[in-house]
């Protein structure tokens, strides 16, 4: 039995073969388990990108995109069996949506010449290019969100937050324990205190965490939440009615879907985010016209405009644009994944090439060097209004604070760079 | 008809006493760990090592563990994930803190450090039993989840919490870290479950199985006969974390290369690998190696069935996926509550009086 099955997959497996003429982005999802109120509208907003861009312009340069789709289910087993079971096709980018699966695929990836695009989370100091040489993080990552969290702190406290308490209620993982160390960090800086509340995987069981806030009455909770945690948290927050605008979520806990459970005591919740919110861009008119309206939506289809699948839709938008710059470099429309890392390493997003786009204003400028592979770390601060339902933009694009995050990205990188045996490059 | 004894003459105790007696047996035995040595290692790719084969392997040594503990000495224990993380994390320190020895020794010397462990969390044993026992086992798993994400000396302080294992070589071929050959990785892992599972054959069979079993059919009597319950159940809790802790250096350093404690050694493991050994066959060393191989291998089926063949959506296929394993494990317990070892056993009774049962 075990044998036959080994011969039939074998065969699939070699009449599969090279396919010609084709772009392969495999999309590493997750529609089921506790994370996949999230994993849905991200899968959807990537695939129906790249649906969009083979519908209307036939391809990218003339050759069609392929989205293979995964479930991962945000487990590591099972996004090892992913990773293994689509680079065989000519995987030319991986962007898993977790930072677990993240820190699988970085060695194995950089082994197998793939890049790994972990947008705004997975390995802070991937920032570094000179260390990471296949791993890239643009345009925001961890630290960023939680120094632009504080910044916009400081500006409702008038720059001055000492004396003040901050909490971070997180995820017990390696995502939820990433931006520890800058904010201790800015801790000592800015002078506030920061009380760490871990909170086990899955996050339904909150109760604990909660009460602790309520004794100790913190002024500002900050969430590094995922999936079904982030619902039971705001929930938890208004059940011991925490004023919500003091309450700021990093911009995985910043989705519909996290928000509208709770109702109308939702209302004044604060995320931040990387890329902005709403349908009201000139490329959803073309989505509506070459994807919903033709039927060829991924999942159900009435995602768009909704945080996470913008999200979605801007993490496919920036391997679209890798991958026509690695066709400009190399000048050949059937480019390899090492064309394609050439092409993130020199991928300039502008205000003009997002007009072009149809997506004018809808995330930050950047440009990624050899030696910053994560953008400028701009970001900026959304409320959730209960009534309207909908996400405003509260802040324009602020910066994080480059200084203390150069630091912590130097030093962390440093050390992965001795444990590994890597000397730095673009010099 | 050519599946009996008769005509298969032993003429010493040595040769009655084989594992296996029957001529048969001995000669599948002998063609299975040929292929698995000499023809596997030629033909398998990073998918199928990956995917399939270390998963495999590395579930079934954790299984034999389990079942020398659950199935042999009738010690039922929740705690497995909660010790495959000791044995990752042992084996991990020692990566880190001694990287010009062999992973090799630091793979045994992880699987003793858990041995250790597996006694002191099994000395609840002798005075409680049964679900109580469980439930005792079940406060070692999430003491020990917690204790590796809280202490940061078992991460070596990084900032994430996760351990990762850094490039070791046997013989100068790599066998962990990025750049390892599928061969390798296989034939490494391949090479502890032959040694474990004959370990664990040739300690059932001996006095020191007999002590387990008599203490799991009936511990008083076991005891008026002369069996030292002490030494029995701690016995059995050392072989079987010893066996769980390699599983576990394994699953960390050679398979998934990255873990985090909570996420890869939570609660849901020690149920999978308690299923795998109920689903095999309690008290079976074949059991463990077919409950492992029905857990790990049909869900990669039926995901490449329905997604790769029948071209079906992703979530829908992953939710028929977790029905179809959960009815068939319903199904195959009340159709044989003695798991496939049972199966197995039948099969082979039936065998011996084939074409002529009458």
């Amino acid at each position: 039995m075990k044998l036959k099955f080994a011969a039939v997959a074998l065969g699939a497996l070699l009449a599969a073969g090279p396919v010609l003429a084709e772009l392969v982005f495999p999309d590493l999802s997750y529609r089921t388990g506790p994370y996949a109120a999230n994993g849905i509208p991200f899968s959807d907003g990537y695939q129906d990108y790249f649906t969009l861009v083979n519908e209307r312009d036939g391809g990218i340069g003339g050759v069609k995109a392929r989205v293979l789709e995964c479930e991962t289910g945000y487990n590591t087993e099972k996004g090892v069996e992913c990773y293994e079971a689509t680079k065989g096709e000519g995987a030319l980018i991986y962007q898993p949506l977790s930072t677990g699966i993240t820190y699988q695929v970085i060695p194995k990836a950089s082994a197998d010449g793939i890049p790994v695009h972990s947008m705004g989370y997975g390995r802070t100091s991937a920032k570094n290019g000179r260390v990471f040489e296949w791993v890239f993080n643009y345009p925001a990552n961890y630290w960023d969100g939680a120094s632009i969290a504080v910044n916009h702190l400081l500006d409702q406290n008038a720059g001055d937050l000492s004396g003040k308490t901050i909490a971070l209620v997180y995820h017990n993982s390696a995502y939820g324990k990433e931006p520890i160390r800058t904010l201790e960090e800015l801790a000592k800086k800015h002078g506030f205190t920061l009380s760490l509340l871990p909170v086990d995987h899955p996050g339904q069981e909150q109760k604990s965490q909660w009460l602790q806030i309520r004794q100790q009455r913190p002024d500002y909770v900050l969430m590094w939440g995922w999936g079904v945690m982030n619902q039971v948290a705001i929930q938890e927050a208004a059940n011991i009615r925490f004023p919500m605008e003091n309450f700021i979520g990093i911009w995985w806990s910043g989705s519909e879907n996290d928000v509208r459970p709770v109702g109308a005591r939702a209302n004044g919740y604060k995320a931040l985010n990387m890329h902005a919110v709403g349908a009201d861009f000139p490329v959803f008119a073309d989505m509506q016209k070459y994807v919903m309206d033709a039927g060829k939506a991924a999942g159900a289809g009435d995602q768009m405009g909704t945080v996470l699948y913008n999200r979605g839709m801007y993490a496919a938008m920036l391997a679209v644009e890798a991958a026509k710059t690695a066709q400009q470099i190399h000048g050949t429309p059937d480019i390899t994944a090492a064309m394609m890392r050439d092409g993130m390493e020199t991928l300039v997003i502008d205000a003009a090439k997002m007009g072009s786009l149809g997506l004018a204003g809808f995330g930050p400028e950047f440009a990624v060097s050899c030696e910053n592979h994560g953008g400028n770390g701009f970001g900026t601060v959304t409320q959730w209004d209960a009534a309207a339902g909908i996400w405003t933009q509260i802040t324009d694009y602020v910066q994080s604070d480059q200084q203390v995050i150069g630091m912590l990205v130097a030093e962390d990188s440093a050390a992965y760079a001795a444990e590994n045996g890597i000397t730095g490059r673009c010099d | 008809m050519l599946y009996r004894e008769a005509g298969d003459f032993k003429t010493s105790y040595a040769q009655d006493n084989q594992t296996f007696p029957l001529k048969l047996d001995r000669f599948g035995y002998y063609c299975i760990l040929g292929v698995a040595v000499f023809v596997i290692p030629f033909v398998i790719n990073d998918y199928w090592v990956n995917a399939v084969f270390l998963p495999f392997l590395i579930y079934a040594i954790a299984a034999i563990g389990l079942n020398i503990l659950v199935g042999y000495c009738g010690q039922l224990s929740l705690g497995t994930g909660g010790f495959m993380a000791v044995g990752a994390y042992a084996c991990y320190k020692l990566m880190t803190a001694f990287p010009e020895i062999s992973i090799l020794v630091h793979v045994l010397l992880a699987g003793g450090i858990t041995a250790a462990v597996g006694v002191v969390f099994g000395l609840p044993s002798l005075r409680i039993k049964g679900f109580y026992l469980a439930v005792a086992t079940l406060a070692a798993q999430f003491f020990l989840v917690w204790l590796f994400n809280r202490v940061a000396w078992f991460y070596n302080y990084s900032a994430s919490g996760q351990i990762s294992a850094p490039e070791r070589a046997v013989l100068g071929v790599n066998i962990t870290g990025a750049n390892v050959e599928p061969w390798a990785a296989y034939l490494f892992c391949l090479a502890f479950l032959v040694a474990s599972a004959w370990i664990a054959r040739n300690l059932t069979r001996g006095a020191t199985g007999r002590r387990w079993m008599a203490i799991r059919d009936m511990d008083i009597a076991a005891e008026i006969i002369g069996v030292n319950p002490l030494r029995a159940k701690l016995s059995a809790f050392a072989v079987s974390s010893f066996f769980v802790g390699i599983a576990g250096a394994l699953f960390f350093a050679v398979y998934l290369g990255a873990v985090e404690v909570g996420e890869a050694f939570g609660i849901q493991k020690s149920f999978l690998v308690l299923f795998m050994v109920i689903i095999g066959g309690l008290g079976s060393i074949f059991g463990s190696f077919a409950g492992a191989a029905f857990m790990v291998l049909l869900p990669v089926f039926l995901k490449n069935a329905l997604v790769g063949g029948l071209g079906w959506p992703t979530d829908l296929a992953t939710h028929l996926e977790i029905m179809i394993v959960g009815a068939l494990i319903i199904i195959f317990l009340i159709v044989e509550p003695h798991g496939f070892a049972q199966l197995w056993r039948i099969t082979k009774e039936k065998l011996r009086l084939w074409p002529f049962p009458h």
